[in-house]
């Protein structure tokens, strides 16, 4: 009886096998260091077994000459090569990934930490760094210590406010950022079939934040439909009765809206405790919160009204914005005071678009509030969408109403 | 893999954005990188750990994939880094760039002798041999190459 990182692996926990890697995508930062690093190994040649991109999303439109060129030189190489490419303004890596191409049973190597993301459709997905990335261009495989798995039990249905984000911070503040470090969450449970593909694509994106390896989810129903709806057929994954090295509860039913506050994803508070906090700017967006829903969530609650602090919306993707455009989410945004970015990565890495000052503190859906993160001597809260939302309104952390 | 150098101590759960800024990512000069390690934790620590071997507490290098995090040290000197966990992305970079990582729980303050064999799987400091979580036959394979460029060079 096996864990799902077990089956998509095929090798117990603890040993190390060498896979076939389905996917394996870099970004504008990481995909140059991998160019470098690609060249140095000196065969010149690409694996064509395995499904290659490229993604500008991390400094996308470039933010001064010196970015531009670099990326010149990079996004040169990937339209000579036959690998997929997604120029500025295209979205996120994850989220172009999860746009119906990742599918279950995939093993899904990225340039990225939250590569894990995509372990919300059953896949194997990872983060590795540059040189890692290089050596799978050029064999189209990688070497992986099956992990052990933790099990995170999910039960009941969401009430009142909280969302998929505010279940994310109580798993991270439970396990601790290391709780998970060389192991995979699966996330299981009868409450699984109340949380839609978004809520997961959350859920796993959160996983590398307690040091997963993976976070997965197994292939369901609803998986199913959100691929059939993107031109894929894939049946379900059926779950096995197997030995996680630990196992966590949570009903959803008790998950209130919760933030983490600075430097650390996993000193987190329900919102209620820090109320009436002052902040300078509030951000939407990232490859955590940047989805379809989150903005249409976030219009709805904002949609009238007039936000009180400079509130930066971020599209994960062209998709995504052209959805908001044409249902009218995005001018209920923009009415109530709020601006947009290009969709990519925005302010969540300090590049761009929204890095903030000194002494600034900035109410953030993303998933890292690390020091200095968005700009030195600033300090980032993490929320889910619906807590961004309602603090915006009054310019200090708010606690959301029942929607 | 043997070596030796003397300590410069760190706490818990650094991660790679206090190892190197984002805002030092955008060039490909390894030099800044070196310039800047460290500089939002203590810019008092980067000039002082040429020949030194890092000693930090448990989960060092988590967050970013950042591979710039794992050179930056390299580039600054550091022989090896000590740590009782570490981050798993940045445990498979600095091995890919011939950084060597130990995992090993060790007590000792800033400025202690530290030695290391990593084939025979010790570490020694102050007086006191403490054993080392093994790597990989084939983590111990890329190390000895120099990284893992210099390994599929050998490998084409």
């Amino acid at each position: 009886m096996s864990t799902l990182s077990e089956r998509i692996l095929g090798a117990s926990a603890g040993e190390y096998v060498d896979r076939k890697v389905d996917r394996a995508f870099a970004c504008d930062g990481t995909g140059l260091l991998a160019l470098e690093a690609w060249k140095n190994m000196g065969a010149g040649h690409l694996a064509e077994t395995t499904e290659l991109s490229i993604f500008f999303d991390h400094i996308a439109p470039a933010n001064n000459a010196t970015t531009a060129a670099l990326q010149r030189e990079l996004r040169g190489f990937a339209k000579s090569s036959f690998m997929q490419f997604s120029d500025v303004g295209g979205g996120i890596c994850h989220q172009l990934m999860s746009e119906g191409v990742v599918l279950p049973g995939e093993i899904v190597v990225g340039a990225d930490s939250h590569s894990v993301t995509l372990g919300a459709f059953g896949a194997f997905a990872t983060g590795v760094g540059a040189t890692d990335m290089a050596a799978i261009w050029l064999t189209g495989e990688t070497w992986f210590r099956v992990p052990e798995s933790v099990g995170l039990h999910i039960t009941g249905k969401f009430t009142g406010a909280a969302e998929a984000k505010d279940l994310a911070l109580s798993y991270v503040g439970k396990l601790g950022t290391d709780g998970a470090t060389y192991q995979a969450l699966e996330f299981v449970g009868d409450g699984m079939k109340n949380l839609a593909m978004d809520d997961r694509l959350v859920l796993a994106n959160l996983s590398v934040e307690a040091g997963a390896k993976a976070g997965l989810c197994y292939a369901d129903e609803t998986t199913v439909r959100y691929l059939k709806e993107r031109g894929h057929d894939v049946v379900p994954q059926v779950p096995e009765p197997c030995a996680y090295v630990q196992d966590l509860d949570f009903d959803l039913s008790d998950i209130v809206p919760m933030v983490a506050i600075p430097h650390r994803v996993d000193t987190v508070k329900p919102v209620a405790q820090i109320s009436g906090l002052p902040i300078d700017q509030v951000f939407v967006g990232t490859c955590t919160n940047g989805r379809y829903s989150d903005l249409e969530r976030f219009a709805r609650i904002v949609k009238g009204k007039n936000v009180a602090v400079r509130t930066i919306v971020v599209p994960a993707s062209a998709e995504i914005l052209a959805k908001t455009i044409r249902t009218g989410v995005l001018a209920d945004i923009v009415e109530a005071g709020c601006t947009i970015g290009t969709p990519g990565c925005g302010p969540c890495l300090g590049y761009h678009q929204g890095v903030i000052g000194e002494g600034e503190v900035c109410l953030s859906t993303a998933n890292r509030n690390f020091k200095n993160r968005m700009g030195v001597g600033g300090e980032i809260y993490l929320s889910s969408v619906a807590t961004a939302a309602a603090s915006a309104l009054e310019g200090e952390i708010t606690v959301p109403e029942v929607a | 893999m043997q070596g030796e150098g003397l300590a410069v101590c760190l706490p818990a759960d650094i991660d790679t954005d206090l190892v190197i800024a984002g805002r030092y990512l955008r060039t490909k000069d390894r030099s800044i990188w070196a310039a800047h390690v460290f500089e939002d934790l203590d810019p008092t620590i980067a000039p002082r750990l040429k020949g030194s071997v890092i000693v930090a507490g448990k989960n060092f290098g988590c967050g970013s994939s950042r591979e710039q995090a794992t050179v930056a040290l390299r580039e600054a000197g550091v022989v090896a880094v000590i740590a009782p966990t570490f981050a798993r992305i940045f445990f498979r970079n600095a091995i890919n760039v011939g950084l060597p990582l130990i995992e090993s729980d060790l007590k000792c303050s800033d400025g202690t002798k530290i030695a290391f064999n990593i084939r025979d799987g010790w570490v020694d400091a102050a007086g006191k041999r403490y054993s080392v979580r093994p790597l990989s036959p084939r983590m111990q394979e890329i190390l000895a190459a120099g990284g893992l460029v210099e390994y599929w060079r050998a490998h084409p």
